[in-house]
């Protein structure tokens, strides 16, 4: 092989810190937080908590059944941006409208979609969301309102532009929450959808998880500005920026967004900071990252919050929490054999929906 | 002439570097290419021997850095454009075609494209359907693109430098599943022109006509079955869509008077279409049969694992088509 003379000397990676604002606890929850604590109440956010748990549990398997062959293809994990899922969309309604990438998992197990039926999907069997025809990055659900997870980076922001379209034309009140990452930012058509979205007013809730790359590039090496809020000015739009590792910071923030938007729709791109914990996808040894930086996050990892504060409110115990982690896990051991002992997809599946009827 | 054995991703390495040490003008673009040392690893080094100017990590903007490098191109460098894989072309699909591919045209001769835009192409295994496009046929369409479509290390690194030198907007295809693959090229430098079909191996009974990652499925799956049943097949590799060796293929038809053309990509408007309606002009009076497609069914490629198997040709099926053309059902 002619190349490389010389490897590329791997400089020093950078350390990016996290940059949120204070990890949940009792002691520093500050008065706009300690009311979303009062309002969710301890069903609610112990519900909520036991999502993030879901989505940490059932990601965990997937890596699993992945070296164990029975999930192929890409598989992309949203491990460390659990609160960001949860707390938004939990601030949402059931007939809101939700698109996403590829990184699809937390979103759908968010909305509620049945840990089996994701997992049968992974498998490719027909009991999955997609009856196996998706597979990881292509979860959707109509029951569920989820108009898919997306294989080309960006594609999905129109898509999601559609459903606030569509709630702007019949007037009624519902959001289209657009989930997208940092890196697809920088593809066109989120540029031409801000613009029509702040032009007609539409019901937009522009999302950008930003967790610090897009595959191996880190994001200031992609991005000409820093703060992406930025980037809505061009476009007349309003922006904030959320801590992605807080749940009760997400949740709020949507309430507010949300509420306001349902009596007098407008756009908005929230720009969530936050993390993911494993490579791009499973094939990915993120070997761009410090271990210093996974850890720095890891210390501020958003079921860990919520579980302290949780405790501090004395609304989960240790004991109950454990049973919680318990449940959780039979849950996906169920969602596993389900996937195990479901047929694949007959033959005639496969040129069945290539066209409607 | 000296030997060295080679990778796939390897020989497109060498093809690459050679070119950018002969020409200043030419350098790389695309996501992961430089840092990442390519998504693939196909420009492995590259960063460390040719630093940032030449080997340039892009922001995920397909539509944005393949028109930058066509206006490149017409300003006198000679872009390689990668795409982390052919699926993503599509969203650089009206730059490609309404700018690359008409540009010289339009201008009346004023202002040629010399650009390669390369990257996998085809299904890899059960990425689902917005991953696994073969976009051959596509481009093949569009007066103005040529495309190349190489399935040794041999045919990849002689074909890529001849595409980069090239002054026409070259689509160049490659295979995820084929960059592992390994043989033993020359050591000195050598070209091959676009254009040229090859005989990957000799036979008298039937035509096999198969490009890319096909080709290779028929060499290792399909040759040893048929001569189990003592078929001696012909497998000819066209190694360019466009401009296709008609005579090439024509040639090998003529000899054995029977044809199976096999695709990865689908069957309506397929490349195989072209070539058979071609085969049919040149070669009417010497068919002893009518020529047979195998090709991808007319559905989006699905995840799960039996349904991608039964969409996608498999060695049956191309065992089975050769029998029908035949008359050995
Ligand atoms: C149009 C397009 N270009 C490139 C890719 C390959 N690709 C898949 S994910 C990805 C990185 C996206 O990063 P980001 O938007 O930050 O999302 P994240 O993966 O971090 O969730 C790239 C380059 C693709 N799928 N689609
Ligand atoms: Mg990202």
């Amino acid at each position: 092989m002619t190349p490389a003379s010389a490897a590329p000397r791997k400089n020093a990676i950078p350390i990016h810190p996290p940059e949120q604002g204070v990890p949940l606890s009792l002691a520093n929850l500050s008065r706009r937080l300690r009311a979303t604590v009062e309002e969710l109440g301890r069903e609610r956010l112990t519900g909520m908590y036991r999502q993030m748990v879901l989505i940490r549990a059932f990601e965990q398997r997937c890596e699993q059944m992945y070296q164990q062959r029975k999930i192929a293809g890409f598989l992309h994990l949203y491990m460390g941006q659990e609160a960001l899922a949860v707390g938004m969309l939990g601030a949402c309604r059931a007939d809101d409208y939700a698109v996403t990438s590829y990184r699809d998992h937390g979103i759908a197990l968010s909305l509620g979609i049945p840990a089996k039926a994701l997992m049968a999907e992974l498998f490719g069997k027909v009991t999955g969301v997609s009856r196996g025809k998706g597979g990881s990055m292509h979860f959707y659900s109509k029951e569920k309102n989820l108009l898919g997870g997306h294989g080309i980076v960006g594609g999905q922001i129109p898509i999601g532009l559609g459903a606030a379209f569509r709630a702007h034309y019949l007037g009624t009140d519902q959001v289209s929450m657009i989930f997208f990452g940092d890196g697809a930012i920088n593809q066109g058509v989120f540029h031409e959808a801000a613009n029509m979205a702040s032009l007609w007013r539409l019901p937009a809730i522009f999302i950008v998880e930003n967790n610090r790359y897009g595959m191996g590039t880190a994001f200031e090496r992609a991005s000409s500005v820093h703060d992406l809020t930025q980037k809505a000015q061009g476009y007349a739009m309003e922006a904030r920026q959320v801590d992605g590792m807080n749940l009760l910071e997400c949740y709020a923030a949507l309430r507010e967004v949300v509420e306001v938007r349902r009596r007098n729709p407008s756009p908005i791109l929230i720009e969530a900071k936050t993390y993911r914990y494993r490579g791009h996808s499973i094939s990915d040894p993120a070997t761009y990252r410090s271990k210093e930086e996974v850890e720095a996050y890891q210390r501020v990892d958003p079921l860990q919050q919520v579980r302290r504060l949780l405790g501090e409110l004395g609304w989960l115990g240790d004991g109950a929490a454990q049973q919680l982690e318990r449940d959780v896990r039979q849950e996906v051991l169920d969602a596993v054999a389900f996937a195990e002992e479901s047929p694949f997809p007959e033959p005639e599946e496969r040129s069945r929906h290539v066209y409607a009827p | 002439m000296t030997l060295q054995k080679v990778l796939f991703r390897e020989a497109l390495n060498q093809a690459m570097c050679e070119e950018m040490e002969r020409d200043a003008n030419v350098f790389l673009m695309g996501e992961e290419v430089g840092e990442y040392d390519g998504p693939y690893k196909v420009s492995q080094g590259m960063l460390a021997r040719f630093g940032p100017k030449r080997v340039v990590d892009t922001p995920i903007s397909e539509n944005a850095f393949c028109g930058l490098g066509i206006g490149a191109a017409m300003t006198g460098l000679r872009p390689i454009v990668e795409f982390m894989s052919l699926n993503f072309s599509l969203v650089a699909f009206d730059q490609i075609v309404s700018n690359a591919a008409k540009t010289l045209y339009m201008s009346g001769g004023q202002f040629p494209v010399p650009m390669v835009m390369r990257g996998p192409g085809g299904a890899a295994a059960q990425v689902a359907a917005q991953h696994s496009n073969c976009v051959e046929s596509y481009f093949a369409q569009v007066p103005g693109l040529k495309v190349v479509m190489p399935s040794t290390p041999y045919d990849a690194k002689g074909l890529l430098k001849t595409a980069i030198r090239d002054d026409n907007p070259v689509i160049f295809i490659e295979n995820e599943l084929l960059y592992g693959v390994s043989q033993e090229i020359p050591a000195e430098e050598y070209l091959i022109p676009l254009g040229q079909a090859h005989v990957r191996v000799e036979g008298s009974d039937v035509t096999l006509i198969a490009y890319s990652r096909m080709a290779h499925l028929l060499e290792s799956g399909v040759l040893p079955e048929l001569r189990k049943e003592g078929i001696r097949a012909e497998l000819v590799d066209p190694r360019t869509i466009k401009p296709l060796d008609l005579e090439g293929l024509a040639r090998s038809v003529r000899k054995t008077h029977r044809a199976v053309i096999v695709e990865e990509g689908h069957r309506f408007c397929g490349v195989g279409a072209e070539i058979a309606d071609r085969l049919y002009s040149a070669c009417f009076d010497d068919l002893d049969a009518p020529l047979v497609r195998v090709t991808q069914q007319e559905n989006p490629l699905p995840y799960s694992k039996p349904l991608e198997t039964a969409s996608l040709p498999q060695v049956a099926d191309v065992v089975q088509a050769v029998k029908q053309v035949l008359y050995r059902l």
